[in-house]
């Protein structure tokens, strides 16, 4: 068994209560707590570095923006890219959205296809409804088999040369379900398509290596590994950069502007046009700093056995329904669940009660809730701090939730 | 009686699971839909107003035991109520969720100002995520009544 339980130390977080209790954290799914050392990287940038990169001649500036770069190259490095291939970009939401506009609107046409599966996020549902709106191109959905895998059988019937965009989750943030990679990768290149991986929920759990796996873009969110908000990245191939055209104009992302026409910085500046988010990327950075410490081969396996153990101790309550493979190869640590007809939200107030912290709702995937014709679920998550005992507490409070709901 | 218990009375499990004037209505009547985006909680309602009068009323949707109970509390109350009382209740309700401000003293003459069974919704105010589980089905009456009176 792997225990990181000294790690928790690292999260001052960790250490309050919630409701007169400890707290319990199981909504890393949504995001993430944060170590001490990404408070102090960010902490330190503004004490002692504060400045506008990219520009200016003076100290500060030179060492903001060296730190900047910094840690764009050691976000690069965690997934096995090369730093001019790294677009800082809000988060995952706002890397789909560019590789949307700025790769989509260029090169769909009325009658193209984009495929995208039936357990994303609107993250990764609705940049691809707005740029269909516009081109006239036809969003096509990949349903589940039984484990809640996605289905690519069906793609025989779909796929040919009006395929454009295969775009796909890494991992469901309801099911936990990891994405069909290689297959829609490779399903992609056979027609001329490019892959688009929604990785907020892959980075963070598992190591990835852009060299290994062949794709044209991934997007992930920095909150979701340790990291602060306000920033994530988006990798791109270098060629798929290259065609892809800014959907933000401003400063830092120019060449040269003359009164009606400008041309763009070299890639990844000419899609960080203004102020970047400065202290959060060096936030981000450290947060790669410290799951490379800790080591995404132990962090995967701590989770795996949580999950496995998860799974064992919640088809022991009465009345619960998982929605999600049963088998852990398949899947990551967001566990979905009903328990009898105790609504979701009823069940997260019930847990919050008891320090509990559950996610309950659609979680951002309607399509998906429709397709498994279920309206809400409520939904645990794991990362490398949480422990055995945060299964346990869960478990108790859902014998609880049953017993204040009159459930026999 | 700790919050939990406060929170889910059985008087709100019973009408969570045994919704009253679960429905639609047909002919002539002002219809009415709610919904809370970020949760998904849904509340469609249906009254048939007579002069001043709602006479007849119905409700559907999907949610938490707090806004379906506190919707099937409603239907239980508006039926045969003026429309000036029923004003009144939605502001009494309100302000015993902390979502408006005043003073409304029970005067039996005004049915209005009696909330009855309601008050065991009381317990939502120490649960403020929750407030607006309960408020839903009362916006979705309110937005009725603008249409009568729009």
């Amino acid at each position: 068994m792997i225990d990181l339980r000294s790690l928790r130390s690292d999260f001052p977080i960790l250490d309050r209560e919630v409701n007169g209790t400890r707290l319990v954290y199981l909504d890393s799914a949504a995001t993430t707590q944060k170590p001490q050392s990404v408070l102090d990287a960010m902490d330190d940038y503004y004490r002692l570095h504060n400045s506008n990169v990219h520009r200016g001649a003076h100290t500060l500036a030179a060492e903001a923006t060296e730190m900047y770069e910094a840690a764009r190259g050691r976000v690069a490095g965690f997934i096995g890219a090369q730093p001019n291939d790294l677009v800082f970009v809000r988060g995952a939401t706002t890397g789909i959205n560019f590789i949307a506009y700025g790769w989509g609107l260029n090169h769909l046409k009325a009658g193209d296809k984009i495929i995208v599966t039936i357990m994303e996020h609107h993250a990764n549902i609705v940049p691809w409804q707005l740029v269909s709106r516009i081109t006239g191109a036809e969003l096509v959905y990949l349903e589940l088999n039984e484990d809640y895998t996605v289905d690519t059988s069906s793609l025989e019937g779909i796929l040919d040369d009006k395929v454009k965009i295969i775009s796909f989750s890494g991992m469901s943030n309801v099911t936990g379900a990891l994405g069909p990679i290689k297959v829609l990768s490779d399903a992609a290149r056979s027609v001329g398509a490019i892959s688009v991986v929604d990785a907020a929920q892959l980075v963070p759990h598992t190591a990835v290596d852009v060299t290994d796996i062949d794709i044209d873009f991934l997007a992930f969110s920095a909150h979701k590994m340790l990291g602060p908000t306000g920033i994530g990245a988006l990798w791109g191939k270098t060629e798929r950069l290259e065609e892809m055209e800014p959907t933000e104009g401003g400063g830092e992302m120019i060449n040269t502007v003359d009164r009606h026409e400008s041309t763009w910085a070299p890639v990844p500046h000419k899609f960080e046009a203004g102020t970047p988010p400065i202290a959060e990327a060096i936030g981000f950075g450290a947060a790669i700093e410290y799951l490379e410490a800790v080591g995404m081969d132990v962090i995967e396996a701590h989770e795996r056995e949580l999950t496995a153990y998860a799974l064992e101790r919640l088809s022991e309550v009465p009345d619960l329904t998982i929605y999600g493979p049963k088998d852990v190869t398949l899947r990551g640590g967001a566990i979905s669940f009903e328990l009898g007809d105790i609504h979701p939200h009823d069940i997260a107030t019930i847990l919050d009660q008891d320090g509990i912290a559950v996610r309950a709702g659609h979680h951002c995937a309607k399509p998906l809730m429709q397709y498994l014709e279920i309206p809400a679920t409520a939904r645990a998550s794991f990362y490398l701090y949480n422990v055995f005992e945060d299964v346990d507490a869960l478990v108790v409070s859902l014998h609880k939730a049953r017993e204040l709901f009159g459930l026999t | 009686m700790s919050g939990l218990d406060e929170l889910y009375r059985e008087v709100i499990l019973d009408h969570y699971r045994n919704p009253r004037r679960r429905g639609t209505l047909s002919g002539d009547y002002i219809h009415a839909e709610g919904n809370n985006p970020s949760c998904g909680d849904e509340f469609f309602l249906d009254i048939e107003v007579s002069g001043d009068t709602i006479t007849d009323a119905a409700m559907q949707g999907y949610g938490c035991s707090i806004s379906q109970a506190s919707g099937s509390m409603m239907m239980d109350k508006i039926v045969g109520m003026p429309m000036s009382d029923l004003r009144e209740l939605i502001h009494n309700f309100k302000l015993m969720m902390s979502i408006e401000e005043g003073d409304s003293p029970v005067d039996e003459d005004r049915p209005g100002s009696v909330l009855g069974d309601l008050e065991a919704l009381q317990g939502v105010r120490k649960f403020p995520v929750r407030i607006k589980c309960a408020d839903l089905p009362w916006a979705t009456l309110t937005d009725a009544l603008d249409q009568v009176s729009g």
